[in-house]
């Protein structure tokens, strides 16, 4: 795991992926925690986690751009929360994914970047089908992110989706985590993987 | 000594009564001083003398105005004014003593005596016309600041004029050193270049003491934390630097200026001015006094006609030449009367100059006598012109309303905050407040600390902010709020008392020491409060949390809810105010306090609660369910 300074300042090379976990009591996570910890053990991969550092949502605006130009890869983890990120991830893109930034005219840092969205489900994955109780698929749930990916012109990733996190047992789990760090890996250009 | 107490008991007799009834009456302090003089003086009640020894006492009142008048102008300001000052008020003396010399002329005076006449009776009067214009509120406009740069030059033009009026002499001089207090007492029987060296020497002192000098003193001075021997170190330099002047040929007044300007921009300015202020107004009562007492009654009684065709010659004289000027000098028409009228009475420096030209011989002493009966009558009628200038200006308004409201102030931009106290607890408020583009003035009395800020370009003055006069110096009548930041409770409560009464409508807030400080703060007016280790302490226990293994948004979350718990107890525990209550409650003992707010803390606040923030046990139980009958299909 990289740390990134908290000058503002940019990393040397841009390269490897900035995960970006947001989840408002990790605590109380078994499905997050097992997954990020999965991750941001991998080199090239560089964690921000947003609840930590932000508790008062004071986001700092040129930091978290730093880090976004700094990395090809950006990756969001987080749980799926009335349908959508948690709200400090919302604060985040909100504030620091701006106008002439990210989009726009002169709006180009984030072109040819890729975005991967890792996200928890607390409902199993029957649920999200045209026929279950929440009556969309995750594909559909995402769409906002998978258009913004198109507005900043990014390569939108396949989404990873662990459903039904709240209820899977520690080895369900362990499996997932394994099949999250695989996915991650992919994600990193050859020479820095493990 | 018994007369001189008595002679004290007339004249501050009159002015209590006189004054007051005549700012009643509307016609304005100034009047209402003269009138006193005139009642007082010996032609009339006889009560006191028109004395030479209180003459030169009340002077002092014109030196002490011009060095406020000097503290409040920069030297950038002055720099700017250079053409109102030379250009409009070299006109105005020059303009103005040919006119008046020209109507003498043809009155058949030689033309000698009529120029003389001329230059003596172009000057106008410092203290009445910028009391005057104080008092109508012009004085920081553009009005007062044209009117002041004729004053200024007029002051500047005296110097030269001691030196050309014996050369107009028609008859041989009498007594030609006799000059007054303006003469050149010392410094007559030194060659020219000596006189003119050591008049350089002493604008030098000025500069260079006022520089270098003065702060030093004030800071030991201050140090010493004693009040009255700061007023008396201000009273010591005005003093000073007016016998400086004196002794040199220079107007003390305009050495007190030139101080008050080299001054204008120390960090004691305002400490200054607020010590000096008190002396301004007697002075210059009692000056305004002498000269009301100064008015020859029985020259009036016996040439009424004569005298009163002198007063309105002179006066629409030197109203229309005024008034032309500033026309010229590209003043709107209604700026121009009444710069005119403002200055179109007789000075002080009259009086002076015509005892003067009677010694050398220019004028005899007859006219003089019936000239400083006109110019005191002028001076007299000042007030009274402005009155009716007022009168056909609004009778003109309600004709045509379009005034614009003088709106240029003199003074540096007015501040929107006015911090009390800047040391650790003002300063972080006072920086986040100027880091967002408010501007604030702020009053500390720690030397070191202001030297410190000064330097770093803020705008801090050295004073107690517990006096009011003080806060009105520093612009709190303008102010849109008043941070009391005091490390001491009672000068706290004291200010924020004091402070509301005087301006109801004023935003407080303050700094509090504990609760019983905040609500007694909250009592007497403070909008706000804040105590002052509150915030510090929820935030080191919120790193405490942290360290205790806390996730940072769980630790501020649960301190943000602390905090909310804790001022609603505030609120509760707040007693209603009234006499009997607030009695209870600082008698009530502080453990009981203590007591119920622990209580407090048990029944609202469980461990580890942060609002049930993402808990999810029931929503894991319903999926859990969803889990089972699913897969039981």
């Amino acid at each position: 795991m990289t740390t990134l300074p908290n000058t503002g300042a940019a990393a040397p090379a841009t390269s490897g992926v900035l995960l970006v976990l947001a989840h408002p009591a990790l605590e109380r996570s078994r499905a997050n925690r097992a997954l990020a910890k999965a991750a941001k053990g991998l080199s090239g991969v560089t964690f921000r986690d947003l609840y930590e550092t932000y508790p008062d949502f004071a986001i700092d605006i040129e930091t978290e751009q730093a880090a976004l130009v700094a990395h090809d890869v950006i990756a969001l983890q987080f749980p799926l929360y009335w349908y959508s990120t948690p709200a400090l991830m919302k604060e985040w893109l909100d504030l620091v994914w701006l106008h002439g930034f990210a989009y726009g005219p002169g709006g180009e840092a984030l072109q040819g970047k890729r975005l991967f969205v890792a996200c928890t489900t607390g409902a199993g994955a029957k649920a999200y089908h045209a026929h279950g109780y929440n009556r969309f698929t995750m594909d559909e749930f995402l769409r906002p992110l998978e258009q913004t990916a198109h507005l900043c012109g990014m390569v939108w990733e396949t989404p990873f989706v662990v459903h039904g996190a709240a209820v899977k047992d520690d080895a369900a789990l362990k499996a997932e985590a394994v099949r999250y760090r695989a996915r991650i890996s992919s994600l990193l250009p050859a020479e820095t993987e493990v | 000594m018994d007369s001189f107490l008595i002679q004290t008991v007339f004249y501050l007799g009159a002015a209590v009564i006189s004054v007051p009834i005549a700012k009643r009456l509307g016609l304005g302090s100034v009047l209402g001083y003269l009138i006193a003089g005139v009642l007082n003086g010996p032609h009339a009640l006889s009560l006191v003398g028109a004395e030479a020894d209180v003459m030169k006492f009340a002077e002092f009142g014109v030196v002490i105005l011009l060095f406020l008048i000097g503290l409040e102008v920069q030297p950038s300001t002055l720099w700017e004014m250079r053409r109102t000052i030379f250009g409009f008020g070299g006109a105005q003396v020059v303009v103005t003593a040919l006119a008046v010399a020209g109507v003498a002329v043809v009155l058949g005076l030689p033309w000698q005596t009529a120029l003389a006449v001329g230059l003596v009776l172009a000057m106008s009067s410092t203290a009445i016309v910028l009391q005057t214009l104080d008092e109508k509120g012009l004085r920081q406009g553009p009005v007062g600041r044209a009117a002041f740069g004729v004053l200024l030059l007029q002051d500047l033009a005296v110097i030269p004029l001691f030196a050309l009026l014996p050369l107009l002499a028609t008859v041989a001089p009498t007594t030609a050193g006799e000059a007054g207090s303006h003469g050149a007492s010392l410094m007559t029987h030194l060659p020219i270049w000596a006189q003119i060296a050591s008049v350089f020497a002493a604008v030098a002192a000025v500069v260079g003491g006022g520089r270098y000098l003065v702060r030093p003193l004030f800071r030991f001075i201050a140090e010493s934390r004693l009040r009255e021997i700061f007023t008396a170190a201000a009273l010591l330099i005005v003093v000073g630097v007016a016998s400086l002047m004196q002794m040199v040929g220079l107007s003390p007044a305009l050495g007190a200026f030139l101080a008050g300007v080299v001054l204008a921009e120390s960090e004691f300015r305002r400490e200054l001015e607020t010590d000096i202020e008190p002396f301004r107004g007697l002075l210059l009562g009692l000056f305004f006094i002498t000269v009301g007492a100064g008015v020859d009654l029985p020259l009036i009684v016996h040439k009424p006609l004569t005298l009163l065709g002198l007063v309105l010659g002179l006066m629409t004289l030197k109203f229309l030449v005024m008034l032309g000027l500033a026309r010229l000098f590209g003043a709107p028409m209604r700026g121009a009367a009444a710069v005119a009228t403002a200055l179109a009475q007789g000075g002080e420096f009259a009086f002076v100059l015509l005892t003067f030209t009677v010694g050398a011989g220019v004028i005899g002493a007859p006219l003089a006598a019936l000239l400083t009966a006109a110019v005191a009558v002028s001076m007299a009628l000042t007030p009274l012109a402005m009155m009716l200038y007022e009168r056909i200006a609004a009778a003109l308004d309600a004709a045509v309303t379009d005034v614009t409201p003088d709106t240029g102030a003199f003074d540096e931009g007015e501040p929107d905050i006015i911090i009390a106290g800047f040391g650790r607890f003002g300063q972080i408020t006072g920086r986040l407040l100027t880091a967002n583009g408010f501007r604030s003035t702020v009053l500390d009395s720690d030397i070191e600390q202001i030297d410190l800020l000064r330097r770093f370009g803020r705008r801090v003055h050295y004073g107690d902010a517990t006096r009011m006069d003080l806060l009105r110096a520093a612009g709190i009548e303008r102010a849109r709020m008043l941070i009391v930041a005091l490390d001491d409770r009672e000068k706290t409560v004291e200010l924020v008392e004091t402070a509301r009464k005087a301006f109801p409508d004023l935003v407080i807030l303050a700094r509090a020491w504990d609760r019983r400080h905040a609500y007694d703060l909250l009592a007497n007016g403070a909008d706000a409060v804040e105590r002052e280790t509150f915030e510090s302490a929820l935030s080191l226990g919120t790193t405490a949390l942290q360290k205790l293994g806390f996730r940072a948004h769980r630790a501020h979350r649960a301190a943000s809810f602390f905090r909310r718990h804790d001022r609603r107890s505030f609120e509760e525990l707040r007693p209603m105010w009234g006499q009997e209550e607030a009695y209870i409650l600082a008698s009530r003992d502080a453990a009981k306090t203590m007591e119920r707010l622990l209580a407090a803390d048990l029944s609202r606040l469980r461990p580890g609660d942060a609002g049930g923030a993402w808990d999810t046990a029931s929503l894991e139980q319903e999926l859990r369910e969803r889990a089972q009958t699913e897969g039981a299909e």
